[in-house]
């Protein structure tokens, strides 16, 4: 039996009483760290796919015979053990689960934070004082995190929407020509500057993002600490680089 | 050191309270309780020694305000010597001020230039209301402490503290989680509200001694969810540690995030397992 505490004790009351607890381990993803966790374990999955997909498209620089191989090769994964394209498949719906996730966490983490903070911004949820706040260690990357996420959300969907199903490019898409596809779509000014800003974005996010998961997933260590910005960096950058190439390579008629 | 034998009196300056006095403009936030509309105050601060502390510089813009008929700022305070957490508030955006590692009791207005403004607002976060003017009621802090923050193990007088050992790193690390002093600079600093820094140095400081492993994975899931309740979610901005006057490292909310992951895998009701 609990006994009701004293008027005065309860001034302050929780903001969130707690739901009834799912069966472990659902119960892990009910609570805030447990959903960072989630995060943080997508972002890495996310992370790993944005790598791999970037080597893979460096192909594009081999010419067109190669990268269609690649692409073929792809759906082919697994080769005559398995029907075609079922890999591919399997890892799409991984794909979209840890999106989902991924989504599905960062949207109610940042409730959180916004109820929990006085006058917050509804996209940040950040907290604003009357007077201003003096910011000292936030950088740019983690503070817009609440934007380049979104951003590089709807940037998934114009890209799948520009080179998977060929949307726009109507006629000019030509299913499983993959180096035709990018050359014709990425030759259009402002479709490449949407590629840019996008994969800009995207660098942004993973700079402050891999850092951050070092630290949610408990990855600390007096040893290793100082490498975890340095590896941050230098994954994010090689992603923009390698990213940012492929626009700019075929605007400069490098692909063509 | 080499100057010791020189006697205090030939301190240059400073040394009878005779140092230069400065002019400011306060702006300080006035509310009169946690639900009504609050609003700057613009104070006009002269005649402000050097050598006192924001506390005191705040003690006297109080008494000519009692002077003027004009009802004195409430601010929270108490040892005014930097280790109670009592005092407190955000001075030019940042909490505690400008100065880095220094509560506000600590910080002295000789760290200001004469003729600045200085912005002087409570720390803010919805479970912090405001009880009056710069005063905060940060009892949502004693909730988490009272769902984890203590152990249970016996641990004798003083001499007796010799019979556990603990390694020496293990007892500076706990050392730094236990300088923690609870005025929450860290929520105040966090864009998200966020309690990590707090909670995880309560949980830290224990979690890692011995003395706390009976309650280790209990302590970890209550004082989680408790913060959880009352506070936002940490996103690593790293505010937290600028602002704390104790310097506490974020590498406790690394461990906390440990700790936590681990309380809610392991089965505590199963005794080998604790």
């Amino acid at each position: 039996m609990t006994v009701a505490p004293p008027e005065a004790a309860e001034r302050v009351p929780p903001l969130r009483r707690r739901r009834r607890e799912l069966p472990w381990p659902l119960n892990i993803y009910q609570t805030a760290v447990g959903k960072k966790y989630v995060m943080a374990g997508t972002g890495i999955g996310l992370l790993a796919f944005v790598i791999v997909h970037m080597i893979g498209n460096l192909h594009l620089y081999e010419g067109p015979t190669q990268i269609n191989e690649y692409a073929e090769a792809l759906r082919d994964l697994g080769g005559h053990l398995v029907p075609r394209t079922l890999i591919l498949w399997v890892m799409r719906i991984g794909l979209l689960a840890m999106f989902v996730l991924h989504i599905h966490s960062a949207w109610s983490l940042k409730e959180i934070s916004r109820r929990s903070s006085p006058k917050a911004n509804w996209v940040s949820g950040n907290k604003r004082y009357a007077g201003g706040q003096d910011y000292v260690a936030v950088n740019f990357a983690s503070r817009t995190m609440r934007w380049t996420g979104p951003i590089i959300g709807l940037y998934v969907l114009f890209h799948l929407a520009d080179l998977t199903w060929g949307w726009w490019l109507g006629g000019d898409y030509i299913r499983g020509d993959v180096y035709h596809n990018v050359v014709e779509s990425l030759s259009s000014i402002p479709v490449a500057i949407i590629y840019v800003v996008a994969n800009v974005a995207l660098a942004v996010h993973i700079y402050h993002g891999m850092w951050s998961a070092f630290q949610t997933l408990g990855v600390n260590n007096p040893r290793f600490n100082h490498l975890r910005r340095g590896l941050a960096t230098v994954i994010a950058g090689a992603i923009l680089v390698g990213n940012l190439s492929f626009p700019i390579m075929v605007q400069a008629g490098v692909v063509a | 050191m080499s100057a010791a034998g020189n006697g205090s009196g030939s301190e240059s300056g400073s040394g009878n309270g005779h140092g230069a006095r400065m002019r400011l403009r306060l702006r300080i936030w006035r509310q009169a309780g946690p639900d009504e509309p609050g609003a700057f105050l613009d104070v006009d601060a002269h005649d402000i020694p050097e050598d006192c502390s924001f506390l005191e510089m705040l003690d006297i813009v109080n008494e000519r305000l009692i002077d003027d008929d004009i009802e004195p700022v409430t601010f929270a305070h108490d040892c005014r010597e930097g280790i109670c957490g009592t005092c407190g508030v955000m001075i030019n955006g940042r909490p505690h001020g400008p100065e880095k590692a220094t509560a506000t009791c600590q910080l002295h207005m000789r760290k200001f230039r004469d003729g600045d403004e200085i912005v002087i607002e409570p720390f803010r976060a919805a479970s912090f209301p405001v009880v009056k003017d710069l005063m905060v009621d940060r009892r949502a802090f004693d909730r988490i402490i009272e769902s984890g923050g203590f152990i249970s193990a016996p641990t004798g007088t003083a001499p007796d503290a010799n019979e556990i050992p603990v390694p020496k790193d293990v007892a500076d690390f706990a050392m730094d989680a236990a300088a923690c002093i609870g005025c929450g600079a860290c929520v105040a600093a966090c864009p998200n509200s966020a309690a990590q820094l707090f909670t995880a140095a309560k949980l830290g400081h224990l979690n890692v001694l011995p003395q706390g492993q009976p309650e280790r994975w209990r302590r970890a899931e209550a004082m989680v969810e408790t913060m959880e309740s009352f506070f936002g979610s940490c996103t690593n901005h790293g505010e937290c540690t600028e602002a704390c006057p104790k310097e506490i490292s974020l590498d406790f909310i690394a461990v906390l995030n440990r700790d936590y992951l681990k309380a809610k895998v392991k089965n505590r009701r199963l005794a080998s397992q604790t």
